[in-house]
């Protein structure tokens, strides 16, 4: 189990040190900051091993945040923990900065004593733990509502409590996707896949019951065979479905349920959260191609034209469309010809960078750039980093469709259709990646 | 040098630096400096000439991420730019880079070089200087062998500056240490080593260090620096601390260069010339004397300065140890730092007085310090100091003083530093032994060792005091008594039950006598101990109980018991219960007299180097390296007894044998050996038989242990040959080296060269055994009228031959006239107490004296002919002993001596030779004609072999010796 949490600043300084346990001595602080953050090195493992002790590190912006521990534990359970360490940091004071964790110690402190007991991993629910973790400082709480706190986080529903009221039952639904892919120069797939969330915000009253139903290829595959279903309908069935490699869910959902019948039931804490997440590697819709060609015209000359296009309806529209054009080592001058958007030569992270605000589906757009080189005594070749890309889609890539979320509160008096519910589909480029 | 003015302080460099300090991260460092590097690529396109100014700060730049640990692959050409521009601070970035980023790119090198040759030549001495410490900095081998030669002429020249003549010293040092090769001084080195004539102290200075480096390697040419090294010396020493303004510090004349010039004159032994040397000892008296003054200064510095002199001053006394009134007063000196409270100083005294130590002079000088380096021991805190102390003592030690130290050493050891205690123990136990007038002192001592730091003495350490009390039967009781009441200890170490185990096995008997050890008294304590050891103890002691049962009938019954009970007889570990199930069987079966020749005392080791001594050698210099000399004049009184003897010894209770029958021989492991003896061959016997007592002696040996041999009386005449030694003559006629003789004790190998009428022959001894030859002799004589003929000069040999070791001789021959007999070669020998008699023929033959002539046909015919007088020629016909391979004829002539030659007889088969005997009477010319009949059938083929020399008897006697060749 964990057995202590330092967070550091980017010079290693230490903000924050919570030990949980007494294998870890003081001394451990100091092993992470010599040995990672001030390493000669830069160590890329996200686990080091430092003298028989594990670090377990993540970085937000300037921020080092590390778990450490003696013991054999689940690095997965480690990491996951990290994040939703993070998240709940984040929604508790927004941005994690050095700034802000100075301005709220006592608050982390605070929250470290409560997701974290003896180095287990407890209740992280932002929700919940916002109801008694409060930065208005202390407020006078009634016999009733301390009761109301006690039997809710130790009881069986620990993420939500009772009693919730709200004028409009409202939901809101986003699919999140970061699409993920390496391609060959001549526009063969290498690697791809799509990693996706579902994020729920929900503002529903009382303790609803919810069903969330998706295009997944079993449950379809499940309800075609035990319904009635035609020939057509299963040919349609099939090229709407898709096949979820693996999945993980919020805590809220009925495992037992899922596996028995893979339907998603939940009660669903009040408020945002990640309700599942997904990947997916087959059948990936390819929102942008990207077609390089370099030329090399001598030893002091580079041509580059890269073409992008859009692989979508033409009535959606892309954003955020950012192409990264690596440049050799030994640039000396940067000549750049563009159509759309805007390109320039950022001599600091040896790249052009082209900026295009909206595009289009089934568009094609251009930029040609004349590079010129220094020639060098080195016979080392330029070793031709890929050309990455980033946008931003009203689509998922993976393909993955709602198709129903259904509300049931037996005791209270609103029904499914009374519910406003609101789905909203972003893809996003994760490392898209082209060789030239 | 000119300073940086502040025009020149480089503004956007200081921006880029402060920029990079201020970076948050990693990320934005990197970032900030890939701006700068395309910011550079772009200013360096080359479209657009940079002044000076800008190059250099560029390449400043750009030096400066090289350090932050960035790959820099350009910039070089600007930076070799630099390198021709006038002012001084661009050349000097430019040079900066090029040390710093050298690259071996060929036609940047040839650039650079360029560069570096018009500094060179130009007559400004800042550049001179910028260049040649680039060329330093560098200095690789390509620098060296651009400028190897062009160095030493601006060294030497006499217009150069001196800063230059200094920087150059230097350079050419740093050449010379990256490439001695290609440094040459030839036709510059007596102008160097007038260098230190120079009147500038610094070109002094630098040159010194030259010289010195250079002199080591080949001292000869620099012979002549010795007597311009002290009259320089002698100048600063006698000077006032005013006269050198400059070079003075801290009231000390130029303490740098007194320091070099000293250890320049270490290279060197004491000068020969009368004056030189009286003036070197002026200048180290006057060095001693000013120790003694009051110091000028209360500063550290001026101490410090006036004390490296001192000491370097004395290690030159130390190095030429031929001042005895130097010596004492160097090591008076010394005694007073020991008291010092500086303990770098004191550290230094200890160090300096070991060395002195050793001298014959000042030997008596360091004993009278004993006491304050016995203080020091004990108060020191710092262990190194303690170190150099205990060092120090061991190397004062004499017989006079050795009970005193090895007490003190003692003592001390209880409290010693784990890191020396294992090398004081071994220092302690090997003083003990050298010095040990009394042997139950000495026994006393190891025993305190043992007792004192058992976990530090090594196997060595107890080795060798059992071979001592085997080898000295004056001590085996008090031994046997001490040890007994060592374990009476209730915690005793394990290693002093070992002692213990195997003294009382073998002389338990000693003591037996006295009721409070009787037998049983004796068996208890050992057994009571047995528990706690480890397997090759319990082995020991094991072995111990079986000769107790031989020693003392009365505790068989005990002891047997104790072999039966199930955890020696059904012992897990194999070694054992094998020990257990044999020595059990051994008690029961074998008869009492069996049992007493199976379980004899064991006999003497034989004597040898203290393996002891062996160790700490291996395990550190500096302490032994000054007892090392000593240690030959003392072998003689030391202890016998060896490594391999002992390792014999401990056989028996160490090494884990596969076969039952063999690990009963295993207590006596020295059986093989001595049953060499008895079956050395039939040859052997032979002479044994001659000799008369011997052979009863043989018989004896046969029952392995040679300690009952009785005295042997073989007769000490030489043997009469061997009747091999013919054929032994035989199989050296056509070549030099080999094996002469060999038998299961002995080995002679044998490699000789002969030039004209002489020779010289080596015989290698070897020892095949691992007991050592006592009184080894050799005697080569040259019976008859030999005597008249050859003129043989031997070496004597080392009367001991150890076990398995070699020894070698060296004859001289000379051949007066031809000769027909060969010398005689006696060797004689004790091998276990009986006398070994071996007589042999030395291979010398006439032939061996052949030059070979080369002559053509015709000539050869002709002098055939000229030898046409029938005593003149000697003819022999006989058949064919080995086959007629042409190959192995021709080897065979050739190993004759004499030339084949070619292309001379009309018959191609048959071999004609030439050549002439050289004697120092005259020369006998001879020519020799072998014709084989190849094509009969094998067993009838014959040759016939003729020879026709200027002298009759020369003929017949190379005929006979070749005849046995074919």
């Amino acid at each position: 189990m964990i057995g202590g949490l330092f967070i550091y600043n980017h010079k290693g300084e230490v903000l924050i040190s919570r030990v949980y346990r007494d294998d870890i001595g003081r001394n451990a602080v100091d092993a992470f900051r010599v040995n990672v953050i001030h390493a000669r090195q830069q160590v890329r493992s996200p686990v080091t091993n430092i003298a028989r002790t594990s670090f377990f590190h993540v970085k937000r912006s300037n921020i080092w945040l590390a778990a450490v521990t003696k013991q054999n534990v689940n690095a997965a359970m480690v990491f996951e923990f990290l994040y939703k360490m993070c998240d709940v940091m984040a929604s508790y004071f927004g941005k994690i900065s050095e700034e802000n964790i100075k301005n709220n110690f006592v608050l982390i402190y605070e929250l470290l004593d409560e997701i974290l007991d003896f180095g287990y991993p407890q209740n992280s629910e932002t929700g919940s733990l916002k109801t008694f973790i409060t930065q208005q400082g202390i407020k006078g709480q009634t016999k009733e509502e301390q009761s109301q706190i006690t039997s809710q986080v130790t009881g069986q529903i620990g993420w939500r409590r009772e009693g919730i009221k709200y004028r409009r039952n409202e939901l809101f639904l986003d699919v999140l996707e970061s699409v993920n892919l390496l391609m060959s120069p001549q526009g063969q797939v290498l690697s791809a896949h799509v990693s996706g969330r579902v994020v729920m915000k929900s503002y529903l009253s009382g303790m609803p019951e919810c069903k969330f139903g998706m295009n997944d290829k079993i449950i379809i595959d499940k309800a075609g065979k035990g319904g009635v279903t035609n020939e057509a309908g299963k040919s349609t069935s099939g090229k709407q479905s898709i096949a979820i490699d693996d999945c993980t869910f919020n805590q809220c959902v009925r495992l037992s349920k899922f596996d028995s019948e893979r339907s998603i039931s939940f009660i669903p804490p009040d408020g945002e959260y990640e309700l599942m997440r997904y990947r997916t590697t087959k059948d990936i819709i390819l929102p942008f191609r990207v077609i390089p060609l370099v030329r090399e015209v001598g030893r002091t000359k580079l041509e580059v034209k890269v073409v992008i296009k859009s692989n979508f309806k033409p009535s959606l529209l892309a954003q955020k469309i950012e192409v990264r054009i690596p440049t050799p080592l030994n640039t000396s001058g940067v000549q750049v010809i563009c159509m759309k958007g805007k390109a320039k030569y950022k001599a600091s992270e040896n790249a052009i960078v082209w900026k295009i605000k909206r595009m289009a589906g089934m568009k094609e757009s251009q930029i040609s750039a004349e590079i010129e080189l220094l020639p060098t005594n080195d016979k080392k070749k330029w070793a031709r980093p890929p050309i990455s890309m980033n946008f931003e889609v009203p689509f998922a890539p993976s393909g993955l469709k709602v198709r129903y979320l259904k509300v049931f509160e037996s005791k209270l008096n609103y029904s499914d259709h009374d519910v406003i519910k609101w789905v909203r589909y972003i893809g996003r480029s994760g490392i898209y990646e082209t060789r030239c | 040098m000119p300073a940086v003015s502040k025009g020149d302080g480089m503004r956007g460099l200081a921006v880029f630096i402060s920029d990079i300090r201020n970076c948050k991260s990693k990320e934005a460092e990197i970032k900030r400096i890939n701006k700068e590097l395309a910011n550079i690529r772009s200013k360096f396109k080359g479209d657009k000439a940079l002044d000076g100014y800008s190059k250099k700060k560029y390449v400043c730049k750009l030096l400066f991420i090289f350090l932050l640990g960035h790959d820099i692959d350009f910039g070089h050409m600007e930076a070799v730019n630099l390198l021709s521009s006038n002012k001084y601070t661009e050349k000097q970035i430019g040079y900066l880079f090029i040390s710093v980023l050298v690259n071996s790119n060929s036609e940047l090198i040839r650039l650079i070089n360029n560069a570096i040759k018009n500094d060179l030549s130009s007559r400004n001495p800042t550049f001179m200087c910028l260049a040649l410490h680039c060329i330093a900095n560098v200095g690789s081998r390509e620098m060296a062998e651009a400028f190897a030669g062009e160095i030493p002429r601006i060294l030497v020249a006499g217009d150069t500056m001196d800063s230059v003549k200094q920087s150059a010293a230097l350079c050419l040092l740093r050449l010379y240490k990256a490439s001695p090769d290609l440094v040459l001084m030839g036709e510059w080195t007596s102008r160097v080593v007038h260098l230190l004539n120079d009147q500038h102290m610094g070109v002094v200075t630098a040159a010194i260090s030259l010289i010195t480096c250079l002199s080591s390697k080949n001292p000869d040419e620099f012979k002549t620096c010795v007597s311009l090294a002290v009259s320089r010396l002698s100048r600063i020493v006698s000077s006032a601390s005013t006269d050198l303004q400059d070079y003075t510090y801290y009231f000390v004349p130029a303490p740098w260069l007194s320091c070099k010039l000293l250890r320049l004159l270490q290279c060197y032994p004491p000068p020969e010339d009368g004056a030189v040397k009286g003036r070197l000892v002026e200048c180290l008296e006057t060095i001693l004397n000013k120790a003694q003054e009051p110091p000028k200064s209360k500063k550290v510095q001026h101490s410090n300065a006036k004390n490296a002199i001192l000491f370097e001053a004395i290690s030159l006394i130390i190095h030429y140890d031929s001042e005895p009134n130097l010596l004492v007063r160097a090591c008076n000196q010394l005694g007073q730092f020991l008291q010092h409270r500086e303990t770098n100083l004191r550290y230094l005294a200890l160090e300096s007085m070991c060395t002195l130590a050793s001298s014959e002079f000042s030997h008596e000088a360091v004993k009278t310090h004993i006491e304050t380096v016995i203080n020091a021991l004990k108060t020191e805190r710092d262990v190194s100091v303690r170190q150099r102390a205990a060092d120090l003592l061991y190397a004062m030690c004499d017989r006079s003083n050795a009970k005193q130290i090895v007490a003190e050493m003692l003592s001390y050891l209880e409290t010693a530093d784990y890191s020396i205690r294992e090398e004081m123990v071994l220092k302690v136990a090997i003083l003990a032994e050298k010095y040990a007038v009394d042997y139950s002192w000495y026994v006393d001592t190891i025993l305190n060792l043992i007792r004192i730091a058992g976990d530090y003495v090594s196997e060595e350490v107890w080795y060798r005091v059992i071979q001592i009390v085997i080898n000295r039967d004056d001590v085996q009781g008090y031994a046997a008594k001490t040890v007994f009441e060592a374990l009476q200890a209730p915690a005793c170490h394990e290693n002093m039950v070992k002692v213990g185990g195997y003294i009382l096995g073998e002389f338990g008997n000693l003591i037996a006598g006295d009721p409070r050890s009787s037998p049983l008294v004796q068996f208890n304590l050992l057994h009571s101990k047995f528990h706690l050891c480890s397997v090759p103890t319990r082995a020991l002691l094991l072995s111990a109980y079986i000769k107790f049962i031989n020693l003392f009938p009365e505790t068989k019954a005990t002891i047997q018991e104790v072999l039966r009970s199930d955890s020696q007889i059904r012992n897990s570990d194999v070694e054992l219960q094998q020990r257990a199930v044999e020595y059990l069987k051994l008690s029961s079966i074998a008869s009492t007299d069996v049992l007493a020749t199976v379980l004899e005392e064991m006999p003497p080791f034989p004597e040898r180097e203290s393996s002891i001594l062996a160790k700490l050698k291996k395990k550190k210099g500096p302490g032994a390296v000054s007892v090392e000399l000593e240690d030959g004049k003392e072998r003689g009184e030391l202890n016998g007894g060896g490594d391999r003897g002992g390792d014999a010894a401990i056989a028996a209770s160490n090494a884990s044998t596969p076969s039952p029958s063999a690990d009963l021989l295993g207590l006596r492991s020295a059986a093989p050996v001595s049953g060499v003896a008895p079956s050395a061959g039939s040859l052997l016997v032979d002479v044994f038989s001659e000799a008369g007592p011997a052979a009863s002696s043989a018989g004896v040996n046969d029952d392995g242990f040679l300690s009952s041999t009785p005295p042997s009386a073989a007769s000490e005449d030489p043997a009469p040959p061997l009747p091999e030694s013919d054929e032994l003559l035989n199989k050296f006629v056509c070549k030099n080296n080999g094996v002469l003789f060999e038998n299961q004790l002995l080995q002679i190998g044998i490699k000789s060269e002969y030039r004209q009428n002489l020779g010289r022959m080596y015989l290698f001894y070897g020892n095949k055994t691992s007991v050592q030859f006592v009184s080894f002799s050799t005697t080569v004589s040259c019976p008859g009228e030999l005597q008249s003929q050859l003129n043989v000069q031997t070496k004597t040999v080392e009367p001991l031959v150890e076990g398995g070791a070699q020894v070698q001789q060296v004859i001289n021959i000379e051949c007066l006239t031809d000769f027909i007999d060969a010398p005689l070669l006696n060797i004689k020998f004790r091998y276990g107490g009986a006398l070994q008699n071996i007589s042999l023929k030395l291979p010398v033959t006439i032939n061996k004296f052949f030059q070979p002539t080369e002559m053509a046909a015709a000539d050869f015919f002709q002098r055939w002919k000229q030898l046409s007088q029938p005593q003149q020629e000697a003819q022999k016909i006989f058949k064919a002993s080995h086959g007629m391979d042409t190959e192995v004829l021709k080897a065979k002539l050739l190993g004759l001596g004499t030339a084949l030659l070619e292309n001379v007889d009309p018959n191609p088969e048959n071999y004609v030779c030439a050549g002439v005997i050289q004697t120092k009477a005259q020369q006998v010319g001879c020519l020799l004609r072998l014709e084989p009949n190849a094509q009969a059938q094998p067993g009838e083929q014959m040759y016939r072999l003729t020879l026709r020399s200027s002298k009759d008897t020369v003929s017949q006697r190379v005929c006979d010796l070749l005849a046995e060749q074919f």
